[in-house]
């Protein structure tokens, strides 16, 4: 059990919450992930931690509403609390001193990129980041990626705030200007695939952060498997980063898209359900 | 040893047992026809998830106790790697002592309800019953009978908690809670030690639970076993991922003086052929887990299945057998097994494979994967299989399958589960550079205390042996508490 501390709308369908979970709060580092369940009947979802508090013992989720279970949470208030939370999982982000990285985030990957950007600055890097998402209230996080990059470019498709254009756009104008070292891009696989193929066109090496579909996340079912360099992977323990070039998108996509059907009716009765009870 | 069989003998001299012996000729007992186990329709256990086997009734179970002969020098408890006394458990039945019988059975195994019901008795006590091996008769049913004991005593509502020497506030850790830290966690607590068993799942069993399915072991079984090791002081707290939620050195901090280690082989292996990661092709721990851990055939329970109508799992053991099985009651057309040796090799218990023949389930056997093809959008619908004929041994003594040329051909699926073994939890020995580990990922230990390469840290079931039986997980949990026992107490001394 972990309870809700605290919570805050970043948008109709974007969420933080602050979980007490102290044990989870010390041993986590950049690129960790938790699993959460709620309920006895709930399904398991993995959730980047946003970053934490070791002091007050507690971690912070981003979580965007798209489907049954990220709906659930993210409807929970202060108070409640969230039945099973396991973690940190996955590997942690190797941080070193590389120079100048440029960091992309896209909707709601932006959340998991947050204590990358941190780490990166903090380990004396230059960090240009550029935040994408459809338009301008779909941006989260921004004062927060300000605090810890040189620069933050923003993108939106419809051009309400920032640049109009792809993130690839705002990329492109990056390594066009300077020296990058490294890139690390986190969001929508079709974005990640996108931004990597921009990437390798200047042979600039590039992680990505795999948001496969996880059962236990700690390698025990394979449901999380991707094909990196042509070898089956296991992102809850190989990843969840990995190199951006070698990932098999085309093969992730299709992965994600495993239940769509039984997701969609889900949510459709949960909905219902949901529209009946308030 | 030596003093075993002097128990054993003085045991077996006891005047209720001398008094039964003489109560019927060895030449009645012999000539009984073994028992057999009421078993659920077919035609209906495979639309559900009923037990398929009902256990034996009080009338026939004493029948078949009469049967064993309670032998001076009761060759059957070779077999057992918890060392049951078989004959005193199966004389109590004889007796109708029934809660006696299920003492006797606790005195060495804390799960006899889940053994008599999942241990190969055919390859273990059975094997080596004076019936099979003297007589070449149908062994005692050792199994049904230790079932029956425990499912007494169980539904008696007068379980018997193990006696537990005085609290010694002593922290020792398990990690683990499969069969192997459940049984080190229950000796742990007999010798007074503060036991807290760590679970990264969010339920307590391991394989028990996660794997072997509700037709075979219901979780109601696996539960009052966990109930009692709760009653002798075990805690347990699950979402904990030992090494990762917490380090070892920060449990030491806490005050934890050794550990015993039983992560269990969870990860899967695959085939690496061509199409393996199309969706609808899942490992059988992940189609086992959505189902029996999960609850995904439920529309109560969140998680979603893919439940196919042709359905092959490739492989030919317990998991397979058991993945298949599942796919028939999620309402498989055709569920299929494909085993690339024939039938004698399979490595399956000979009941699963005569009760998946009654349920319909069709066995390919002498057939290998060679590819999957998906129908544009990623979903598996057909697979290539090769024919296989049987040359020499190989190192597993078991004969290799070669393939014949020429021999493929296409079948139809739309679920397919992988089902071919597991590798070791790498997890542990990732975290501990210092940890002694073979080419294979299994743990060393010392065969007889289970103390790993670090001296505070003890291990044992399918992390050590890479994949074995829930009853040799136990034994080694077993004689890891007592080597841990041993360990800390040396240390408390030269303290
Ligand atoms: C390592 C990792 C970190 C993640 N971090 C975040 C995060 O910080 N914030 C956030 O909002 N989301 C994050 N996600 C994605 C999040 O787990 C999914 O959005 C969530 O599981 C959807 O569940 P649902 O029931 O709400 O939706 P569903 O209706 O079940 O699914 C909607 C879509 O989400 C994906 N999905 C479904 N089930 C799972 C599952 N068990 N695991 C992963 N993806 C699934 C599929 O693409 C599916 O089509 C992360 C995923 C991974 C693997
Ligand atoms: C489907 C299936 C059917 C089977 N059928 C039979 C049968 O009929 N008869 C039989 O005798 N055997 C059978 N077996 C084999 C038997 O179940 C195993 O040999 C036995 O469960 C091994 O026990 P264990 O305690 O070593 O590990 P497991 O049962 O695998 O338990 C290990 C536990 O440790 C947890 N864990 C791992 N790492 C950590 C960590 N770092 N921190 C905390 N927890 C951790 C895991 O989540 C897991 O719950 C079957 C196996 C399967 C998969
Ligand atoms: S525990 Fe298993 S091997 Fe031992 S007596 Fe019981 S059935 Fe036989
Ligand atoms: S060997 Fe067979 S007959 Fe003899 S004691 Fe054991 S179970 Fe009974
Ligand atoms: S989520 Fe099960 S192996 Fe990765």
């Amino acid at each position: 059990m972990s309870k809700i501390l605290g919570k805050e709308i970043f948008s109709e369908n974007v969420v933080k919450l602050v979980l007490e979970a102290p044990e989870i709060a010390r041993s986590r580092k950049p690129g960790h992930f938790v699993i959460i369940k709620i309920g006895k009947k709930g399904e398991r979802i993995p959730l980047t931690i946003a970053s934490s508090d070791v002091e007050k013992g507690t971690i912070t989720l981003v979580i965007q509403k798209v489907g049954v279970t990220s709906s659930k949470l993210a409807n929970l208030e202060v108070g409640d609390e969230v039945t099973d939370v396991v973690g940190p999982l996955g590997e942690a982000t190797h941080i070193e001193k590389v120079g100048t990285v440029l960091c992309a985030g896209g909707g709601v990957g932006v959340a998991p990129l947050l204590p990358i950007v941190e780490g990166f600055q903090k380990a004396g890097n230059r960090v240009i980041t550029v935040l994408a998402a459809r338009s301008k209230d779909l941006i989260i996080l921004e004062e927060q990626m300000r605090e810890y990059s040189d620069e933050v470019i923003i993108m939106t498709d419809d051009g309400s705030y920032g640049k109009k254009g792809l993130v690839t756009a705002g990329m492109e104008e990056v390594i066009q200007r300077e020296k990058v070292n490294l890139s690390v891009v986190i969001g929508p696989a079709i974005m990640m695939k996108y931004a990597a193929l921009t990437t390798k066109k200047y042979n600039i090496k590039t992680f990505a952060s795999l948001n496969t579909i996880m059962v236990d996340g700690t390698g025990m079912c394979g449901a999380c498997r991707v094909s990196v360099g042509g070898r089956t992977k296991f992102v809850c323990i190989d990843g969840p980063e990995f190199d951006a070039h070698q990932v098999d998108f085309d093969e992730m996509l299709q992965r994600l898209g495993a239940y769509k059907e039984q997701e969609r009716e889900a949510y459709e009765r949960y909905l219902k359900t949901a529209e009946t009870v308030s | 040893m030596e003093s075993i069989l002097e128990y054993l003998k003085e045991e077996r001299s006891q005047e209720w047992r001398a008094e039964l012996r003489k109560s019927m000729k060895a030449k009645e007992r012999t000539s009984r026809e073994r028992v057999s186990m009421p078993e659920a329709d077919p035609n209906q256990r495979n639309k559900n998830n009923m037990e398929v086997n009902s256990g034996l009734p009080v009338e026939n179970a004493i029948l078949e106790a009469q049967r064993c002969l309670d032998c001076p020098d009761p060759t059957c408890m070779n077999g057992c790697p918890v060392g049951i006394n078989i004959p005193k458990f199966i004389k109590k039945i004889e007796a109708k002592d029934f809660l006696g019988a299920a003492v006797v059975l606790k005195e060495t195994n804390g799960l006899p309800a889940v053994c008599g019901r999942v241990c190969p008795q055919e390859k273990q006590c059975e094997s080596s019953c004076f019936y099979t091996i003297k007589l070449n008769k149908p062994a005692v049913a050792i199994g049904y009978l230790e079932r029956f004991a425990a499912d007494y005593e169980r539904e008696s509502g007068k379980m018997a908690v193990p006696e537990v020497s005085e609290k010694n506030k002593i922290k020792v850790g398990v990690v683990g809670s499969g069969p192997a830290g459940l049984a080190a966690a229950g000796d742990l607590a007999k010798f007074g030690y503060d036991v807290t068993v760590f679970e990264a799942l969010h339920e307590i069993g391991g394989v028990l639970k996660y794997g072997i399915p509700e037709f075979r072991l219901p979780n109601e079984i696996v539960d009052v076993e966990i109930d009692n090791l709760r009653k002798m002081g075990v805690k347990f707290k699950t979402n904990f991922l030992v090494g990762k939620t917490v380090s070892f050195d920060d449990l030491k901090k806490e005050g934890y003086k050794a550990f015993f280690v039983g992560s269990g082989a969870g990860l899967p292996r695959f085939m690496n052929i061509p199409g393996e990661n199309f969706n609808g092709i899942f490992s059988s721990n992940e189609y086992l887990t959505r189902v029996n851990l999960m609850h995904a055939a439920s529309d109560e329970y969140d998680t979603p299945v893919i439940s196919g109508k042709n359905v092959a799992v490739i492989g030919g053991g317990n998991t397979a057998m058991d993945s298949v099985r599942t796919a028939k009651r999620l309402g498989a057309d055709r569920a299929m097994i494909i085993y690339r040796r024939s039938e004698k090799e399979m490595p399956a218990r000979v009941e699963e494979i005569k009760h998946g023949k009654e349920e319909g389930i069709e066995f390919m056997n002498l057939h290998n994967p060679l590819e999957y093809y998906d129908n544009d959008n990623g979903r598996v619908n057909r697979m290539k299989v090769q024919k296989m004929e049987l040359g020499e041994p190989d190192a597993s003594g078991r004969r290799r399958p070669i393939p014949i040329e020429g021999s493929e051909f296409y079948i139809d699926v739309d679920t397919v589960v992988v089902s071919v073994g597991v590798s070791p939890n790498p997890l542990i020995p990732k975290v501990l550079g210092d940890l002694k580990v073979t080419d294979w990922g299994t743990i060393v230990v010392d065969q007889e205390t289970m103390q790993s390469s670090i001296p505070e840290l003890f291990a044992g079931g399918d992390i050590v042996r890479g994949g074995a039986t829930v009853i040799l997980a136990m034994g080694d949990g077993r004689k890891a508490a007592a080597g841990m026992h041993k360990y800390i107490q040396e240390k408390v001394k030269a303290n």
